[in-house]
C-alpha cells in the first residue's frame, strides 16, 4: 500500500550565530509569499504542521517553520555545556533576520506565537521596510510573570512534566483532546533549561511598551491575535498592546488558548484565513 | 459536619467531596500518575479547609479541618463561587485551570510547593475530577 506523505519537506542548514556555527532544522511547503513561522517558548516548529499542510495556505504562501537553536531538531551551539541558555531581545532578533537573509526571503510575512508574537513586534519596529506584514499570535508588548522560573530547571522536578503542566493551563478547555496533548507533548520534550531560557525573553527582557507606539504599521502592517483562554498573554494585554500600536489590527479568538495553530487548527484557520487573504491581496 | 458540596449544572447531581475520593481512586490513570505522592494537602473552599491525604496516588482520607494545628504540606484555596466556576463542565476563562486562576488572584497557593510542582498535573487533575464526567481528561 502506498504511503501518503504530508506535503512539507524537512531540511537542515548551518547558520552562523554570533560566531558559532549552528545546525538548524526547518520545514517548508508551498510557494508564493514567504510566511515564516516562529514557535512558542520551549516548543518547536511541529506546532505549525497544520499550516504547512493546508493547501488553502500553501497555494499562495511559501510556509517556512524552523526550530530555534536548542529546540526541536536544531542543535545547541558547539560547546553548549559551558553556557547557560538565555534568550534575549537582541539575540532573538538576530537569529530571525539571519534566517531570513540566509534563505534569501524577499518581503516575508512573519507569524510568531507567544514569544514569537512578541519578537515580531520588535522586528517591525527595527526594520519595517523589509517585512511585508507581521502576525503576532498571543503576543504583547508588556507581560507580567506569575511563577518563578527556577521551577523549570532543577533536578528534583521533572522539566518535561512541569512544563506541560504549566502550559496546559493556557489551552482552551474546548480544544480537541488530541491536539491538546500533542501540543503538551512538545513541551514534555524540551531540553533542560530551554523553556526557562526562552521565558527570560518572554517575561523579563521583552517588554517594550515604551517604544511600541513608534511602530509604523503603514510600512509594516501588524495583526495581533489572542485566544480567549490565554491566561499568559491575555486578550486584555493584547488589546492594550493594540491600543499603543496605531494602525494595528487586533482579534480576540473565542474558544482558543495560547497555542492556536496546534491546539485547535480548524478553529484557528477561520481566524487566520481572512488575515492571510488581506495580506496576499494587498501584496497583489 | 459540613461537607464540600458543589452544585452541578441545573438538573444534574451534586458532587460531594466523598465522590471526589471515589472518582480519583477508581481512575487507574490518575492513581498511576500520582503513585509517588504520599502527603496531606489543604483544599480550601471558601471558609472550609479540607485536609486531603494521598497515599500512593489514592485519596486515603478527606476530613475537615477542626484544629488550627491541622494542616498539610501545602494549601490551594479559593472562594466557593470560584471553585463552582472551575468545576463547570466547560469553565469560563480565568477559571478553567488552577494556574489560570493564579495570575488573576482567584486562587492562592501556600506552603511547601515542591511536592505540588513535582506532581502538578496530578494535583490539578484530582481537583478537576469534581467536574464529573470529563474532569481530569481535559488537562485540569
Amino acid at each position: 500500500m502506498a504511503v501518503e506523505f504530508e506535503p512539507m519537506m524537512g531540511r537542515y542548514f548551518t547558520l552562523n550565530i554570533g560566531g558559532d556555527a549552528c545546525r538548524i532544522y526547518m520545514e517548508e511547503s508551498g510557494s508564493g509569499i514567504p510566511l515564516l513561522c516562529l514557535h512558542t517558548a520551549g516548543s518547536d516548529s511541529r506546532q505549525f504542521r497544520h499550516i504547512l499542510s493546508d493547501p488553502d495556505i500553501t497555494s499562495r504562501f511559501r510556509v517556512i517553520a524552523f526550530d530555534l537553536p536548542w529546540h526541536g531538531k536544531s542543535n545547541p551551539p558547539k560547546g553548549f555545556r559551558g553556557s547557560d541558555y538565555k534568550l534575549t531581545v537582541d539575540g532573538y532578533k538576530r537569529i530571525i533576520t539571519d534566517v531570513c537573509f540566509a534563505l534569501d526571503l524577499q518581503s516575508p510575512v512573519v507569524m510568531g506565537c507567544s514569544m514569537g508574537g512578541r519578537i515580531v513586534c520588535h522586528l517591525a519596529l527595527e526594520n519595517p521596510a523589509y517585512f511585508r506584514a507581521m502576525i503576532a499570535l498571543e503576543g504583547a508588548d508588556k507581560l507580567k510573570p506569575y511563577y518563578n522560573l527556577e521551577w523549570l530547571h532543577r533536578p528534583d522536578v521533572h522539566g518535561g512534566e512541569i512544563q506541560a503542566a504549566f502550559v496546559s493551563s493556557q489551552v482552551a478547555p474546548t480544544s480537541p483532546d488530541e491536539y491538546r496533548w500533542e501540543t503538551l507533548w512538545h513541551y514534555m520534550q524540551g531540553g533542560p533549561g530551554v523553556f526557562k531560557g526562552d521565558l527570560h525573553f518572554y517575561w523579563l527582557d521583552g517588554d517594550f511598551d515604551d517604544r511600541s507606539p513608534q511602530i509604523d504599521t503603514k510600512a509594516c502592517p501588524i495583526y495581533l491575535m489572542s485566544g480567549e483562554y490565554d491566561c499568559s498573554c491575555t486578550p486584555e494585554l493584547t488589546l492594550e498592546t493594540a491600543s499603543r500600536i496605531k494602525g494595528s489590527k487586533a482579534t480576540v479568538m473565542t474558544g482558543i488558548g495560547h497555542f492556536p495553530m496546534s491546539e485547535n487548527p480548524a478553529l484557528f484557520k477561520t481566524y487566520l484565513m481572512p488575515v492571510l487573504l488581506e495580506i496576499a491581496n494587498h501584496a497583489a | 459536619m459540613r461537607t464540600l458540596v458543589h452544585k452541578r449544572e441545573k438538573g444534574r447531581e451534586h458532587l460531594t467531596i466523598n465522590e471526589m475520593q471515589e472518582r480519583v481512586n477508581t481512575n487507574r490513570r490518575l492513581v498511576y500518575q500520582g503513585r509517588w505522592v504520599n502527603l496531606t494537602f489543604v483544599l480550601g473552599v471558601g471558609d472550609d479547609d479540607h485536609l486531603i491525604t494521598i497515599a500512593a496516588g489514592k485519596i486515603a482520607q478527606i476530613r475537615q479541618r477542626h484544629l488550627p494545628t491541622d494542616t498539610g504540606s501545602f494549601s490551594i484555596r479559593a472562594s466557593s463561587e470560584s471553585w463552582a466556576k472551575h468545576w463547570q463542565a466547560v469553565p469560563p476563562r480565568d477559571y478553567h485551570d488552577i494556574f489560570a486562576m493564579l495570575p488573576k488572584g482567584i486562587v492562592t497557593i501556600d506552603g511547601t510547593l515542591l511536592p505540588l510542582m513535582q506532581n502538578l498535573q496530578y494535583f490539578k487533575d484530582i481537583i478537576a475530577v469534581m467536574r464529573g464526567d470529563k474532569g481530569d481528561e481535559n488537562g485540569g
